[in-house]
C-alpha cells in the first residue's frame, strides 16, 4: 500500500520479477521503495492465473529454468516460501511414431540415436556450457560502454576477452563463428538426428521471431541454457505455478521495507523538462520521487509513460526501432483426466515435451508469420504441471500449458475471437496426433496471442524478452545503444526489465544489475 | 509543374520571368532547381539591393508546414528557440540540431495561424522531422513546390510594394507578416531576408507567380528595381554576416567525418538557444557544452589589405588555429571580411589573428599574411533594416 506520509526515494512502476529484484536491493541499500503494479498479483509475466473456478495455470512463463542464484539466496526465497515441484526435467522431443527421444542433461534416450549423436552431443553441451560461463562473467553486472567506457565497464570487457582467451584457441574461433550463423547449419555440422535438431532448434528460438536458419540463433541457444551455470540441469516446475515466485519475491521485498501497491497502473512518468518528477496513476495520484524505475518494457516506458514527444528524436527514434514483436503464443487447456500421449508413461508426461520433430518443420512454421499467417503446423513446448504440482487443479484432474510457436502479433488483418479459435482447434488437433484421447479431456480451455499478453502483462509485442534478444539487440546495445546501463536521457529515470541487459526469462538479473547501478552512481543517480 | 523523377532540373513558378531577363544565361542548380546564379553582372545586382531594389527567387528554399493542436510543442522539441514566444504572424530565426547539439540546419519559423506554422530550411529534413513526429499530433507537409516566393529587398522595396497598392506595408516591422489581396486570391508578405537591408519576403500560390512578378517588375521600373542571382546574394549575406548553411558549417546529418559538425555556440549562434522551455533536441548535449566549453568559436573578421582572405588558414603566432569558411570584401560597407573557426581561446572580440591568403594575378602567386581582428559582427547593418515605419526612398 501507498504510504502518503512516506517521501518515496524510488518508485518502481511494474511488480513483474525484475522490478521486485530491483525493489528488494534497493531498499536493503536502505532506500524508501514503492512498488505499483498494474495488475492484481505480483510476478509479471511470471504469473498464475485462474482457468476457471478449479484449475489454475502459469499463464505467460512456464518453466523455471534460470533464475539466478545468487539473486534467489539474495532474497531468501525459499524461506519467502518457493517451493520447487520438480527439477531437471528431461525434454522428450514428440516423434509421431511414439519413438520419441528423451534428452535428460548429456544423456540421449530412443529414437534410435546413435552413437556418434550421443557422442557428439556430450562435446556440443561441454563447448556450450563454457560458453555460458564466459557470459555468465558478463551477465551479473552492467554491459560495458560502447565508446567512452570507464574503468568498470574496461574491466568488464577484459574479462570477456580475457575469457574468450582462455577459452582456448579452437573454442574461442568457434563462438565468433558460430554466433554469426544460425542454428541449423550448427546443427547440420553436430547431429543427425531429427528429433534432436528440432529439439535444440526449437530452444534457440523460443520466444523469438527467428527460424533455425535466422542468424543470432546460437546466442539464442545459448542465452536459453545460462540455467546451466545457474545450477538447472533442466527446467522446473514451480509449486503453485509461475505466480508463486512473483509472490516470493513480492514477500522478500516486503520484508525488506518495500511498499507495493497493486491494481494501479501507473499513466505517466513525470518529466520535469529532463528529470523525473515521479508518477501520475490512473486514479490521478501523482507520488513524487527522485528516482523512478521501469520494470515496464522500453517501448512502453518511452511511448506510453514518458511520452516520445518528452525525449530526444534520436532516443525517440531507437525506441521506435527497437525490434520486439512477440511470434509466441500460450494454450492452457483443463483435463478431466491426464491424456494418453502414445509412448509415454504418466512419468514421462511430467517431463518438458516438445513437439519439433525435425528443423524443416520449425522453418516452414516461421514462414507463416514471416508473411503475417500463423503457423498452420506450429512447433510446441508443453507442460502438464499438475503432475507434480496438486495445488492447480482438482485431485485426478491436470492442466497443460503450451507455448505455441508462432502465432505473430502483428497477424494479417489482426487477430479476432474467429481466428483466436480456428487457431486454438489447430493446436490441439495437432496435440492430439500424439494424444488420440486429449479431445475428450478437455474441459476448458484458452488461447492468449501476443496481442493478449500485451493487454494482460502490459507487455508491448507480447515479447518473451521485452525485445528480440539478437547480437544487435543485446550487450551496450540492449534495449538500444546511448541506453545501455539501466539509465536513461531522462535524469532519474531507470530501467529494470527483460528489455535491458541481459535479457528475459525469468533470471532476475536485469532488476539485480539495475539495483547495482543505482546503488553505484549514488547521489548522482 | 515536373515531378523530380521525369526531369534532372525543375524550374521554378517565375522561370519564365527569370528566363527572359537572365542575359548572361549564367545558372546553377539549388536543391534540384534552376536558378540564376547572375542575370547580368554580380555587381550591378549587388548595388541594385544596396542602392533600389533587387529580386530574387527564392521558390526553391525547402518548406515544411506543420499543422495540428500539437504543432506548436512539435516545433518546441525540434529546434532550440522557444517556439512559445513567438507570435501569430511573426517569424523568427532558428537552428536544429542533433542529440548530439550539433547543428542540422538554420532556417525561419513563420508562425501563421493558431497551431500553423511554416518552416523555410536550407536542406530536405523529411525523415528527421517525421521521426521528430512520434508522441506528437501534427501533420506535416513538403510544400517547396505549392508556394512561390520572391525575396524584394533593398531601400526602395516598400516604396514598391506602395506602388503596388499594399497600403500600409510601411508599418509591418522587421519579422512580422501580413496579407493582402492579390489576382483574386492573396499573397503574404513577411519583412524577412538575407541581405541586412530593408526588405521583404513574399509568398504566393504558383499560379499567381508570373502575374506578381509582373506587376512587381511594372511598380519597380522607376525605382531600379532588378533580379539578382544567388553570387550577389553571397556577397549580401557575407556583407551583413549571415551564415550560409553547407558553407560556413556541414549540417550534422551530411557531416560524415567525425568532428565536423558544430554546435550553435560553435556558430555564434548562442542566443538561439532556450535552455528555459521544455526539452528539446541537443538540449543535454548543449547543456554540458555550456559547462565545459566549446570546441571552436566562429569569428567575424576584419581582414587587413583588400584580398579576399578565401580559403585562409589563420594563425597566432606560429600555430594554425583555424579556417576561414567565407571572405569577400565588402563594397558598401568597404571591408574585407572573413567568417572563419577558430580555437574556442582565441574567439573574442578585438583579438589579433593573422590569415594566410594566396592570391593569383596572371598565373603568379602570391602570399600574404594579412593580419585581422576578431569583430563583433555585420560590418553592413543601416538603421533602415530596422525603421518602421519603413523609409521611403
Ligand atoms: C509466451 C511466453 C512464455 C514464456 N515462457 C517462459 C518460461 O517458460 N520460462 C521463463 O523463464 N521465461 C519465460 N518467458 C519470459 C518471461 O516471462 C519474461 O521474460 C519475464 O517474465 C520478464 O520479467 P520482467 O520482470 O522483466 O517483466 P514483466 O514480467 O513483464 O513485468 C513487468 C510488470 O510491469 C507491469 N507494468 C507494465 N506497465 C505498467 C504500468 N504502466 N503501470 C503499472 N505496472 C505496469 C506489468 O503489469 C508487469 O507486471 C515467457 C514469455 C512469454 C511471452
Amino acid at each position: 500500500m501507498i504510504n502518503t506520509d512516506k517521501n518515496y526515494d524510488v518508485i518502481v512502476v511494474g511488480g513483474g520479477h525484475n522490478g521486485l529484484v530491483c525493489a528488494n536491493y534497493l531498499a536493503k541499500d536502505g532506500r524508501k521503495v514503492l512498488i505499483v503494479e498494474a495488475n492484481d498479483s505480483l510476478g509479471g509475466a511470471s504469473a498464475t492465473s485462474p482457468l476457471n473456478d478449479e484449475f489454475s495455470v502459469s499463464s505467460c512463463a512456464h518453466w523455471l529454468f534460470q533464475l539466478n542464484p545468487t539473486v534467489a539466496s539474495d532474497m531468501g526465497l525459499t524461506k519467502h516460501g518457493l517451493e520447487i515441484a520438480a527439477r531437471d526435467l528431461s525434454t522428450i522431443a514428440l516423434a509421431e511414431d511414439g519413438n520419441h527421444l528423451t534428452i535428460d542433461g548429456d544423456k540421449l534416450e530412443g529414437a534410435g540415436i546413435s552413437d556418434e549423436d550421443r557422442k557428439a552431443f556430450v562435446a556440443f553441451n561441454k563447448q556450450i556450457t563454457k560458453f555460458c560461463k564466459l557470459l555468465a562473467g558478463a551477465f551479473n553486472r552492467r554491459a560495458p560502454k560502447l565508446v567512452e567506457g570507464n574503468l568498470t565497464d574496461r574491466i568488464t570487457v577484459a574479462k570477456l576477452g580475457l575469457g574468450m582467451k582462455m577459452l582456448g584457441k579452437e573454442d574461442m574461433s568457434d563462438l565468433m563463428r558460430l554466433a554469426l550463423i544460425n542454428i541449423y547449419d550448427v546443427m547440420e555440422e553436430n547431429f543427425d538426428n531429427d528429433l534432436l535438431k528440432g529439439a535444440i532448434s526449437l530452444d534457440s528460438l523460443l520466444g523469438s521471431h527467428m527460424g533455425p536458419r535466422s542468424p543470432n540463433t546460437v546466442y539464442g541457444y545459448i542465452y536459453r541454457r545460462m540455467g546451466t551455470v545457474y545450477g538447472f540441469n533442466g527446467p522446473a516446475v514451480v509449486k503453485g505455478g509461475m505466480g508463486a515466485v512473483g509472490k516470493a519475491m513480492a514477500n522478500a521485498a516486503q520484508a525488506s521495507g518495500v511498499d507495493i501497491e497493486v491494481g494501479v497502473t501507473v499513466s505517466k512518468i513525470n518529466v520535469d523538462v529532463d528529470r523525473t518528477t515521479g508518477v501520475t496513476l490512473a486514479d490521478g495520484r501523482v507520488i513524487n520521487a527522485a528516482l523512478v524505475v521501469s520494470n515496464a518494457d522500453p517501448k512502453t516506458t518511452f511511448n506510453k509513460l514518458v511520452g516520445l514527444g518528452n525525449i530526444e528524436t534520436g532516443v525517440a527514434r531507437r525506441v521506435k526501432t527497437m525490434r520486439m514483436k512477440g511470434d509466441a503464443a500460450k494454450l492452457h487447456i483443463a483435463l478431466d483426466s491426464l491424456p494418453n500421449f502414445t509412448g509415454l508413461t504418466e512419468q514421462q508426461m511430467g517431463q518438458r515435451l516438445v513437439i519439433a520433430p525435425t528443423m524443416n518443420y520449425i522453418e516452414s512454421a516461421f514462414n507463416a508469420s514471416k508473411y503475417g499467417e500463423y503457423s498452420k503446423a506450429p512447433a510446441m513446448d508443453i507442460s502438464i504441471p499438475s503432475i507434480h504440482d496438486a495445488t492447480l487443479a482438482p485431485q485426478g484432474k491436470h492442466v497443460m500449458s503450451v507455448i505455441v510457436q508462432y502465432a505473430p502479433y502483428e497477424l494479417d488483418g489482426g487477430w479476432n475471437d474467429e481466428k483466436k479459435d480456428a487457431f486454438k482447434e489447430l493446436v490441439i488437433d495437432r496435440i492430439a496426433d500424439f494424444a488420440p484421447d486429449l479431445k475428450d479431456k478437455i474441459v476448458a480451455s484458452e488461447l492468449l496471442t501476443p496481442v493478449d499478453l500485451e493487454e494482460r502483462f502490459h507487455i508491448h509485442g507480447g515479447h518473451w524478452h521485452h525485445g528480440e534478444i539478437s547480437l544487435d539487440q543485446i550487450l551496450m546495445m540492449r534495449p538500444f545503444p546511448g541506453t545501455s546501463q539501466y539509465g536513461t536521457s531522462v535524469d532519474g529515470l531507470y530501467l529494470c526489465g527483460a528489455g535491458n541487459h541481459p535479457g528475459g526469462g525469468v533470471m532476475g538479473l536485469a532488476g539485480h544489475n539495475a539495483a547495482k547501478e543505482i546503488i553505484k552512481r549514488g547521489k548522482s543517480a | 509543374m515536373m515531378p523530380h523523377d521525369e526531369t534532372m532540373i525543375l524550374e521554378t513558378p517565375f522561370h519564365s520571368r527569370c528566363l527572359a531577363l537572365c542575359e548572361i544565361n549564367l545558372w546553377e542548380d539549388w536543391k534540384g532547381y534552376r536558378s540564376a546564379a547572375a542575370y547580368t553582372s554580380v555587381e550591378q545586382e549587388y548595388f541594385a539591393v544596396r542602392s533600389n531594389t533587387g529580386v530574387f527567387d527564392i521558390s526553391p528554399m525547402i518548406k515544411y508546414r506543420f499543422t495540428g493542436p500539437d504543432a506548436g510543442a512539435y516545433l518546441n522539441r525540434l529546434v532550440t528557440r522557444d517556439i512559445s514566444k513567438i507570435a501569430i504572424d511573426r517569424v523568427a530565426y532558428t537552428v536544429w540540431c542533433d542529440d548530439k547539439g550539433h547543428v542540422m540546419d538554420d532556417g525561419t519559423i513563420f508562425h501563421l495561424a493558431e497551431n500553423d506554422y511554416r518552416l523555410c530550411a536550407y536542406a530536405r529534413c523529411l525523415d528527421w522531422l517525421m521521426w521528430s513526429a512520434e508522441g506528437f499530433d501534427v501533420t506535416i507537409v513538403d510544400e517547396t513546390a505549392e508556394v512561390a516566393a520572391l525575396a524584394v529587398q533593398g531601400p526602395t522595396s516598400c516604396a514598391v510594394f506602395k506602388d503596388m497598392g499594399f497600403e500600409g506595408i510601411e508599418n509591418l516591422k522587421p519579422f512580422g507578416i501580413t496579407r493582402y489581396p492579390f489576382g483574386g486570391s492573396e499573397v503574404m508578405i513577411s519583412r524577412t531576408g538575407f541581405t541586412g537591408d530593408l526588405g521583404y519576403e513574399i509568398w504566393i500560390e504558383p499560379a499567381l507567380a508570373e502575374s506578381f512578378w509582373d506587376a512587381l517588375f511594372d511598380a519597380g521600373k522607376l525605382r531600379g528595381i532588378r533580379p539578382i542571382g544567388g553570387a550577389a546574394l553571397d556577397m549580401l549575406r557575407t556583407e551583413t554576416g549571415f551564415l550560409q548553411a553547407g558553407v560556413d558549417f556541414i549540417p550534422a546529418e551530411e557531416a560524415i567525418r567525425t568532428g565536423r559538425s558544430r554546435s550553435p555556440f560553435e556558430l555564434g549562434l548562442g542566443w538561439l538557444v532556450s535552455f528555459d522551455k521544455p526539452v528539446f533536441n541537443g538540449r543535454k548535449a548543449l547543456l554540458k557544452e555550456k559547462k565545459e566549453g566549446s570546441r571552436y568559436a566562429f569569428v567575424y573578421l576584419d581582414v587587413e589589405g583588400n584580398k579576399p582572405a578565401e580559403y585562409a588558414f589563420i594563425y597566432v603566432g606560429n600555430k594554425e588555429v583555424g579556417t576561414v569558411t567565407t571572405a569577400a570584401w565588402c563594397p558598401t560597407a568597404k571591408t574585407n571580411v572573413a567568417f572563419a573557426q577558430v580555437d574556442a581561446k582565441y574567439g573574442k572580440v578585438g583579438q589579433e589573428l593573422v590569415a594566410e591568403i594566396y592570391y593569383e594575378r596572371e598565373l603568379k602567386w602570391t602570399r600574404v599574411m594579412a593580419k585581422c581582428t576578431v569583430i563583433e559582427g555585420a560590418v553592413f547593418n543601416p538603421p533602415r533594416k530596422r525603421q518602421t515605419p519603413a523609409p521611403d526612398f
